[in-house]
């Protein structure tokens, strides 16, 4: 029988879970109820002896100081309903699975299979009745996707007398273990059904193209020499598909197109990735001579120093994250952590970095079908990424979040991994690796279950009605710290060849792709371990489960290696070999039910043909700035929320953890400005550091995605340098979410779409290469697209562009608040009329303009005489000047350093430009700088800078424009404007 | 006898703990030699703790946080090295609980150890803002305390990162009783001027009770809190570096090289 144990704050003691609860409720839903409490309840279902069950009760689920506990019996007292939740079969309960460790030092004894601890919590609710209890339930405290719940009256709660409420989350289903055939000798129409029907997001070239194998008449030899069947099996099938996903395979930026530019003239284009991502970094490899590994590996490798590499990477959750918020979340950042973990002989994780775009979370129109509020997205998205990356123990230091409407059809999740591994391990190059024919094939950390299973091929469509609940998985990050530490150990003691980690399509992908070093690999299916009974051997393979990593391992090592991961508590199970045989074979139950040529396998994809064109730009009206109070003006534009600052979500991540913490996300007199770039020390004893920062600039993309690509490197280049990092030690790493660009009955825009897609590839190749920035890394998701019934939402194109520096002196690093009364105040860089798209603009109302162009070629050299200006001890204080313009970097560097400042913008108008451009446009290249009196001199000398006014010790904050105030605040009436909208 | 004449700190790691480099870093920096050992290691070996005079669990997530923070580890060094540890603190040997270390050392029943019993009498739990948070506090030594680990500091300001450190004691006698015998060590401050914090939030950053940062057994020689010694080593630390004059050494350096003078005077030099 299962064994329930209640757990609640002992009554009149304050329950701050409770409380926050209720906030939230009031909050987000507008209902103010009397009072909530929460009672965690723990489910054991495993054969207990009453002293067990008590002992597990008073020494392992309560604390004897605050709590109250009662085994099968109920708590909860003075209420109208409770609401009791719990999860779905299967969902992974991290809390549970730790019980379940702690029962067993309790009881001394291990569970037995099929044993577990289940956890749920029990909400009780006073001042609601039971439709209001249903709907917070369903809107707040339950996602229907992954958690089950009820509601119960006191007399219903009675009646159950402290039984269960919900049924054990206990896997049941069971899907056939039989390997079948599939007929592919069927008419076009019918395969394409055959690709829906399986989800395997394959078109009808595709499916031709595997038809083709089929009928080849040495495949077909080689297949009955084996003793397979003439037609594909199903796990060849799902491999396939998943190998050739848009998400694995990049097929749109592998593809060939035919771009008809703005003038008409039609050109081919032979791959973007080939003919942009790619070339940038050759070229700029002609002149930077640090890169060590780059675009083959799970993340790109450069030098941090004579000792050590440093590895960056960031990828996105999209998906996931849209269905259920905080366990799509978690999995992106625990994720890529673990990319960096299988990067090189594996690295040392030491930041995270989080950029996550949403609608307004104020947002009060209509929610489409299967779409979450975007208030209850960002509350998720961001506690995943927080107990993701707290959990793991690894700093996040640099981030912003990002609002446009259009991402109210899918959030974007992007999660950012730094890491450092020894120049060389155990004697050997640390970036270079190998599995050798022979050699054992690995999985170390968590077991496969269902979840994530078409992950991979789900990713690659848009959100639709059918979208599978299986594509949800939730990290587990206890487990895999456990298997990262356990990792970096076997590592330095040499115990394997090749490493790599389990994302998208599981085993199958993470082997197929290390079987081409050797050139082969047989897996035994049946020998994985499970989470629970009942996966067909496709879905073992395919299941995107998480926490795995799969290593070779050679045969004379493996005693070793797998004794230290039993010492560690972190399962690793030898589930096949690598191999020359050219093929990638599966067996289960000791017979053959697959194999697939390996170089069809990667090779065999059909490249896409496709065509692109700009729609004919529609005019846009110049924007005109009439009447205003500039005062109100600066207030609103510092409270928008691309502006306002977003410290209450940034404070809840751990920013300091491993001690190399030197410039914090919030900086100043008070801690609370906002800085520019994220900069570690990472390496005791050593002043080399690593900055870090990003740019983002959806807002541009409608307008200009050639400028929206270029005002985002700049962006993320300015922050860097704005710190004092120097032009020629910037990587670069793009991160690509389109909305499908490929044209289509669903997609008709698709060719305008692809069109935008090239210009964006233009300005980033244009743009690195001008500023000398190598891509390191990079990922694309190219189906941001949301489509129910009429209602299509397909996202702005958005790039986030990570950039980072090493620096030769963390000692020389600069703040951006202001330091001393009487410093002088500066303006770097050319403002020009280019209010389109900015958040004055937004706020105002105003529509059309002009993006702002980058003219990389003078920030180059701007760049250069700042960062040598920082070098030389001249700068007191830098801010880069980007959302909100001018007006909110001068704002935000007065009230950082808690000074007031006086500004008079007549030399930025002297050639007609109005106050509201100086004050709101969003040119690009521009700096805030302060400079104390006494080197003025000195730094004028330097570089061109426009002296604009200073800091004053009174904490008022005026500009002045042709000899007339048009700013009078406070830099605490300020700074409360910036913080009030998402204080939360 | 001793070849190394060093104090032999122990730094526990495994199982979510993640602060165990910076700490051992600072136990090295403070004259120690500090070696960081698995939980399973010194289970299956538990009269390795013999050689060590000191024993740090750091910071981190231990099990996750998951049913209380500090709780299974808590249980799983009681049943595994429950004998072991008595005799450790026995001898008079220091042991430092930092963060999730403290609240171990909490549920344990290590601290505050009043009677020399493995008994729960204090809590550390979910702080009054519900939240996990990073920032920076000001904290003040109580001068009467015995604690070993605080010699040379008064006030101290390091950062907190927690969701559960907000400090419960079982009731107003065990609080009293810790009051008088100077056991409440540290306790959050003023960041304006000076004085305790007096439950103000964000200068107590969870509402501990009597604004208690860390706490110690009657001896001093056991010592737990919720902020971070170990990440302030270093000037660059500090959150406001870039517009203040900070000693190059950060101020979190000075409670470990206290506990290691402690240890290399009173454990090592009486022995020789």
């Amino acid at each position: 029988m299962a064994e329930r144990i209640e757990v609640a704050i002992q009554p009149g003691r304050k329950d701050p879970a409770g409380l926050a609860v209720k906030q939230r409720i009031a909050d987000d839903l507008g209902i103010h109820i009397a009072d909530a409490r929460v009672i965690e309840i723990f489910t054991i279902d495993a054969a207990l002896a009453p002293d067990e069950l008590e002992r597990a009760r008073t020494e392992l689920f309560t604390d004897p100081i605050i709590q109250e506990s009662a085994a099968n019996r109920a708590l909860a007292r003075d209420f109208d309903y409770v609401v009791e939740v719990g999860f779905r079969p299967g969902v992974t309960d991290n809390v549970g699975r730790s019980a379940a460790e702690g029962l067993r030092d309790t009881i001394g004894r291990d569970l037995q299979d099929g044993e577990a601890v289940y956890t749920a919590q029990q909400y009780v609710l006073q001042g609601v009745d039971q439709s209001t209890a249903e709907h917070i339930a369903r809107k707040l405290l339950a996602n229907d996707l992954i958690e089950q719940w009820t509601v119960k009256s006191p007399d219903e709660l009675a009646a159950i007398a402290g039984g269960p409420l919900l049924g054990l989350p206990v896997v049941t289903d069971r899907s056939d273990p039989a390997v079948h055939e599939i007929e592919l000798e069927i008419p076009d129409t019918a395969l394409e059904a055959l690709s829906r029907d399986m989800m395997l997001a394959l078109d009808l070239r595709e499916m031709q193209a595997i038809q083709g194998y089929y009928r080849d008449a040495a495949v077909q030899a080689v297949r009955k020499e084996a003793g397979l069947p003439a037609k594909p099996t199903d796990i060849e099938l799902e491999i396939l598909a998943q190998t050739w996903s848009e998400h694995c395979k990049h097929k749109i930026f592998a593809a060939t197109i035919e771009y008809t530019d703005p003038e008409g003239k039609t050109r081919t284009i032979d791959g973007l990735f080939k003919n942009y991502v790619k070339a940038t970094t050759d070229e700029v490899a002609k002149r930077v001579d640090w890169l060590v590994s780059v675009f083959h590996d799970n993340a790109g490798l450069i030098r941090f120093d004579d000792d050590y590499l440093f590895a960056l990477k960031a990828e996105t959750h999209n998906s996931p994250s849209a269905l259920d918020p905080y366990g799509g979340a978690m999995t992106g950042i625990v994720g890529v952590n673990r990319d960096i973990l299988g990067a090189g002989m594996g690295c040392k994780c030491i930041f995270n970095t989080d950029v996550f775009c949403f609608a307004s979370p104020f947002h009060e129109g209509e929610i489409p079908a299967r779409l979450l509020h975007p208030r209850r997205v960002l509350r998720g998205v961001h506690r995943g990424v927080k107990d993701g990356g707290n959990e793991s123990g690894i700093p996040d230091i640099n981030g912003a979040i990002v609002f446009h409407e259009r991402f109210l059809g899918k959030p974007l999740v992007f999660c950012g991994t730094g890491g450092l591994i020894p120049t060389t391990v155990d004697g050997k190059p640390s970036h270079e690796k190998e599995a050798l024919p022979g050699d054992l094939i690995v999985m170390a950390g968590g077991r496969i279950g269902k979840d994530g299973i078409h992950g991979a091929t789900f990713s690659s469509e848009e959100l639709h009605e059918g979208s599978p609940a299986t594509a949800v998985q939730i990290g587990d990050p206890i487990t895999q710290k456990k298997m990262a530490d356990f990792i970096l150990e076997a590592r330095d003691l040499g115990l394997y060849n090749n490493i790599t980690d389990n994302g998208a399509g599981g085993l199958s992908s993470s082997i197929g792709e290390m079987a081409n070093g050797p050139g082969g690999a047989t897996i035994h299916l049946d020998k994985c371990p499970l989470k629970y009974a009942g996966l067909a051997p496709w879905e073992i393979f395919l299941s995107e489960a998480q926490e795995r990593m799969t290593l070779a391992v050679p045969e004379e090592k493996i005693a070793a290696f797998l004794d230290l991961a039993k010492r560690r508590e972190v399962e690793a199970t030898v589930i096949g070999e690598f191999t020359d045989s050219g093929q990638l074979a599966c067996t289960y139950g000791g017979k053959l039910i697959g194999s697939l040529d390996m170089a069809f396998l990667h090779d065999g994809v059909p490249k896409m043909q496709l065509k692109a064109e700009l729609a004919p730009e529609a005019p846009q009206p110049a924007i005109v700035v009439e009447d205003n109070d500039f005062t109100e003006d600066l207030e609103a534009v510092l409270g928008s929320l691309n502006v306002c600052s977003k410290e209450s979500f940034v404070r809840m991540y751990d920013h300091e953890v491993l001690g190399q913490s030197v410039l914090k996300q919030f900086q100043g007199a008070e801690e609370d400005g906002p800085g520019n770039a994220g900069v570690i020390r990472p390496v005791p004893g050593s002043n080399k550091g690593i900055a870090v920062a990003c740019g983002i600039a959806p807002k541009y993309s409608d307008l200009d995605c050639y400028a929206m690509m270029a005002c985002s490197i700049d962006e993320a280049v300015r922050n860097l340098v704005a710190v004092g990092a120097k032009m020629g030690t910037i990587a670069g790493l793009d991160n690509f979410c389109w909305p499908d660009p490929v044209e289509s009955e669903k997609t008709p825009d698709g060719r305008h779409k692809l069109a935008q897609l090239v210009r964006c590839c233009e300005a980033l190749y244009d743009t690195c290469v001008a500023y000398d920035i190598p891509l390191i890394s990079g990922k694309d998701s190219m189906k941001n697209d949301y489509k129910i019934g009429d209602t299509k939402i397909s996202i702005p194109p958005t790039v986030l562009f990570t950039a980072a520096a090493v620096i030769d002196d963390v000692r020389k690093c600069v703040s951006m608040d202001v330091k001393r009364p009487g410093d002088v105040v500066y303006v770097l860089g050319e403002t020009r009329d280019e209010l389109g798209g900015s958040e004055y603009a937004t706020v105002k109302g105003l529509a059309g303009g002009r993006a702002p162009q980058v003219d990389a070629k003078a920030n180059r050299k701007r760049y250069e005489q700042l960062a040598q200006a920082i070098d030389a001890g001249l700068v007191a204080s830098c801010h880069d000047i980007s959302d909100g313009g001018l007006a909110a970097a001068l704002a935000e560097s007065a009230f950082g350093g808690g000074y007031g400042m006086e500004i008079d913008i007549a030399p930025l108008c002297a050639d007609g430009l109005s106050a509201a451009a100086a004050l709101y446009s969003e040119s690009q290249g521009r700096f805030v700088v302060t400079v104390a009196e006494d080197k003025a001199a000195a730094f004028e000398a330097a570089l061109a800078a426009t002296r604009i006014g200073t800091v004053t010790a009174a904490s008022t904050f005026t500009v002045t424009a042709s000899k007339t105030s048009i700013v009078s605040s406070d830099i605490s009436t300020l700074k409360a404007a910036w913080q009030e909208p998402l204080q939360w | 006898m001793v070849t190394d004449m060093k104090p032999q700190a122990l730094i526990l790691t495994g199982f979510g703990i993640n602060c165990d480099a910076e700490t051992a870093q600072a136990f090295e920096r403070a004259g120690a030699s500090a070696e960081r050992v698995h939980l399973n290691d010194l289970a299956a070996d538990p009269a390795m703790l013999e050689r060590f005079q000191i024993l740090a669990v750091p910071g981190g997530f231990s099990f996750g946080d998951d049913v209380a923070s500090g709780r299974i580890l808590a249980n799983r060094l009681r049943y595994r090295l429950g004998e072991a540890l008595q005799g450790f603190v026995a001898e008079g040997k220091l042991a430092i609980g930092i963060c999730n270390g403290f609240q171990v050392l909490v549920k344990l029943g290590m601290l505050p150890f009043s009677d020399g019993a493995f008994r729960q009498d204090v809590t550390v739990t979910h702080n009054d803002s519900g939240r996990f948070e990073d920032r920076w506090v000001a904290l003040e030594r109580d001068p009467a305390t015995p604690c070993v680990w605080l010699h040379g500091i008064e006030r101290i300001e390091l950062p907190i990162r927690h969701g559960e450190g907000k400090f419960i004691p079982r009731d107003d006698a065990t609080l009293a009783a810790l009051q008088a015998g100077g056991q409440i060590a540290l306790r959050y401050a003023s960041r304006q001027g000076s004085g305790p914090a007096r439950g103000a939030y964000p200068d107590n950053p969870n509402g501990s009770t009597d604004d208690v940062a860390g706490i110690c057994d009657p001896s001093g020689r056991i010592f737990g809190l919720m902020p971070h010694p170990e990440a302030y080593l270093d000037r660059l630390n500090h959150p406001r570096w870039t517009r203040e004059d900070l000693p190059e050494e950060g101020a979190g350096l000075q409670l470990f090289r206290s506990a290691v003078d402690f240890a290399a005077k009173e454990l090592i030099g009486a022995k020789v």
